[in-house]
């Protein structure tokens, strides 16, 4: 009995053991050298930083510290705007992922059981197909000569064609297409848990069908947009491809800025004291955002 | 069981009509051919087994569902096709359907928000409502913060706030336990009363039905069995289904020997004497006599003179505290059941397994089924 249990313990162990090393060895590890890099002094070289420590003759250690790559972060004006720009693409992109995905998760919420299977299958379809792909797509649809220009155009609703392309609308458009079933899968999971009496308790009190959603189904909700938001605007935030591939020239957003400096100008300790400084301005409003989520649902639930 | 009978009131005008009314789902029919009408300050009930289609029949007066044919009307005004929110019936869910996300207080203004009531008169109107169910003390609290029973007034309230014509119940007290329940149906009944608003009930406990209404409509199978008070009801049931669900009942089948001047003389089957009961049939007519245990006379000795006598053997005995059921085997291999008031709180019952025992009943106490 007593080995047994001590082996079991042992196989719990293991399993735990897995994703902590997992997170330590692809996550952790990463960062901290990331982190450190962000403090060296940037050099022509292979690797184009300068080493932290370096071994004095007499066996002493010499820490070369510097904070000037954050110091650059704030005096640039080019990271602050990439900064203020990804926030606002992000947030925005979030906002009309919202208020797509609110009716969409609705619809299959409400959908009868048989057919909610396969319509959240149409959700998540399109992620069989390569993320790269479906964004090159997008630019052969909204080029200057693109399907959309051209199904307009022949439809006589307008006479020349729409410049999206290389324009933030096509950053929108690619941004939301993509997170969207991050916004449906979290809402439809939060809604169809709904207990529809709730609606007929309204409706029975007096509350139109409109009334009795604003007063009882969003409320109730809550916990999914907050979820779904999260899922969207944090990825969107750092998002490199889409801006970079349908986004134009004053599309300046941080992961594409990151990739600039990281690539082109080959300043890896700024680009990682960037890497940092943005982790660490996401990190907490997110935290902060998802305390608040937890307490909700505890209150929900109890 | 209770067998309170309420004082009959004066004929009032009738709070809901049912007309004909019909409704399928699908292939299934759910109710159909309903006519009923219940009058105001009724406290009704909708009795049946499960899937009677009784909650079918409330979710069309609420307006949940729509009749497929046949027409609902609520004080005289016909709403079938009224959607919920412009109906003056509020329903009391059988989960109680409080949102979860407000408190009590918002729970139970929630109703009269909705009526566009002038803002200064909600508070007093919701901590009225509140006093009546005695959760005055509760207005801040969130539903998660109560037990079953309290949730069951907030609902409550949150229904009679809006003073509707019609309270609609739905299993109103099958979350509460056994105590709990016993003592809510009496306070639900004073509640009524108090503020003689109609009362409809969908239950499936012939007790709570019984202890509680006013009058009971009887379902099976999506058809109105029987309409009528408890004792009616539990008297004179009009079928052999109404007399089995309600309480217990033993059933003598056979044939109609003679029939005249409402009486007749009954040939049960495996009865060797002929039953007499009041009623009239045709000759031959096949039917059933059906008497309540609690009906039945036993004794050791064969009564003199008396009609309605059959013998046999005790062959079980289920001994309840304030009754004893008895199970009589007749020679024929028939069982009847017999209640035995225990009076007394002597040790040694007068009769036991294998006695012999002779059991009678009154012609007037039997009723006659087709």
């Amino acid at each position: 009995m007593r080995v047994g249990g001590l082996r079991r313990d042992w196989g719990r162990r293991l399993v735990l053991a897995v994703p902590y090393l997992w997170l330590l060895v692809f996550f952790l590890a990463p960062l901290l050298i990331v982190g450190k890099i962000s403090f060296s002094e940037s050099r022509i070289g292979i690797p184009p930083y300068e080493p932290l420590l370096d071994w004095a003759e007499e066996g002493f250690a010499i820490i070369r510290a510097t904070l000037q790559n954050y110091v650059l972060l704030f005096q640039d004006d080019l990271y602050v705007e990439a900064y203020v720009q990804s926030l606002t693409i992000a947030g925005i992109s979030t906002l009309l992922c919202l208020l797509i995905g609110y009716p969409m998760a609705l619809g299959i919420a409400r959908a009868p059981e048989k057919s909610r299977g396969p319509l959240l299958l149409l959700v998540i379809v399109p992620f069989w197909t390569s993320f790269l792909i479906r964004v090159y797509s997008w630019m052969t649809i909204l080029r200057d000569e693109g399907v959309l220009n051209h199904a307009l155009m022949g439809l006589g609703l307008i006479d020349e064609p729409l410049v999206i392309l290389n324009t933030d609308w096509a950053v929108y458009i690619g941004i939301v297409y993509s997170y969207l079933p991050f916004m449906v899968l979290p809402l439809y999971a939060t809604l169809e848990k709904l207990d529809p009496t709730l609606l007929e308790a309204a409706a029975d009190l007096g509350a139109k069908p409109i009334r009795a959603f604003w007063s009882v189904t969003l409320p109730l909700s809550l916990p999914g947009i907050v979820a779904g938001s999260l899922l969207v605007f944090v990825p969107a935030v750092g998002e490199y491809v889409i801006p970079n591939l349908l986004g134009g020239g004053d599309t300046q957003m941080l992961g594409k800025a990151l990739w600039d400096v990281f690539a082109q100008t080959r300043d890896w300790p700024s680009a990682a004291a960037l890497a940092v400084a943005m982790l660490v301005a996401l990190v907490i409003p997110i935290a902060l955002f998802q305390r608040i989520q937890t307490r909700m649902e505890e209150e929900g639930e109890r | 069981m209770s067998l309170a009978v309420r004082p009959e009131r004066e004929i009032r005008p009738p709070a809901i009509q049912i007309r004909g009314v019909e409704k399928r789902f699908g292939d299934a029919t759910a109710v159909a051919g309903i006519d009923l009408e219940i009058r105001e300050g009724e406290f009704f009930s909708l009795l049946g087994p499960s899937g009677c289609g009784k909650t079918t029949l409330l979710r069309m007066m609420a307006g949940f569902e729509t009749p497929t044919s046949g027409s609902v009307l609520i004080a005289g005004a016909d709403m079938t096709a009224v959607p919920p929110y412009e109906r003056p019936v509020n329903m009391m869910f059988q989960s109680y359907a409080l949102f979860p996300h407000m408190n009590v207080a918002d729970n139970v203004a929630f109703g009269l928000k909705q009526d566009k009531v002038p803002k200064a008169e909600i508070p007093k109107r919701v901590a009225e409502a509140l006093d009546l169910v005695q959760m005055g003390d509760f207005a801040k609290r969130k539903p998660h913060q109560m037990s079953g029973g309290q949730r069951q007034r907030v609902a409550l309230a949150r229904c009679l706030v809006k003073r509707p014509k019609v309270v609609l119940l739905d299993e109103p007290l099958s979350a509460l336990d056994k105590k709990l329940r016993e003592k809510t149906q009496f306070e639900l009944v004073n509640i009524q009363e108090k503020v003689g608003i109609t009362f409809v009930m969908v239950t499936h406990d012939q007790e709570e039905a019984m202890t509680m209404s006013t009058r009971i409509a009887v379902m099976n199978a999506g058809r109105i069995l029987q309409v009528g008070r408890p004792h009616e009801i539990y008297e004179y049931p009009t079928s052999r289904m109404v007399a089995d669900f309600i309480g217990t009942a033993n059933f003598f089948a056979g044939v109609v020997e003679d029939s005249q001047n409402g009486q007749v003389t009954f040939r049960a089957e495996g009865v060797a004497a002929p039953l007499v009961v009041a009623g009239n049939l045709a000759v031959g007519a096949h039917a059933a006599i059906m008497v309540r245990p609690e009906k039945i006379i036993m004794g050791r000795e064969a009564p003199a003179g008396a009609i309605n006598s059959v013998s046999g053997v005790v062959v079980e005995i289920a001994y309840l505290g304030d009754v004893s059921i008895y199970h009589v085997r007749l020679e024929s291999g028939l069982v009847v059941l017999v209640t035995n008031a225990n009076l007394r709180h002597s040790a040694e019952p007068a009769v036991t397994w294998d006695d012999r025992v002779h059991l009678s009943w009154h012609p007037g106490n039997a009723v006659l089924l087709p």
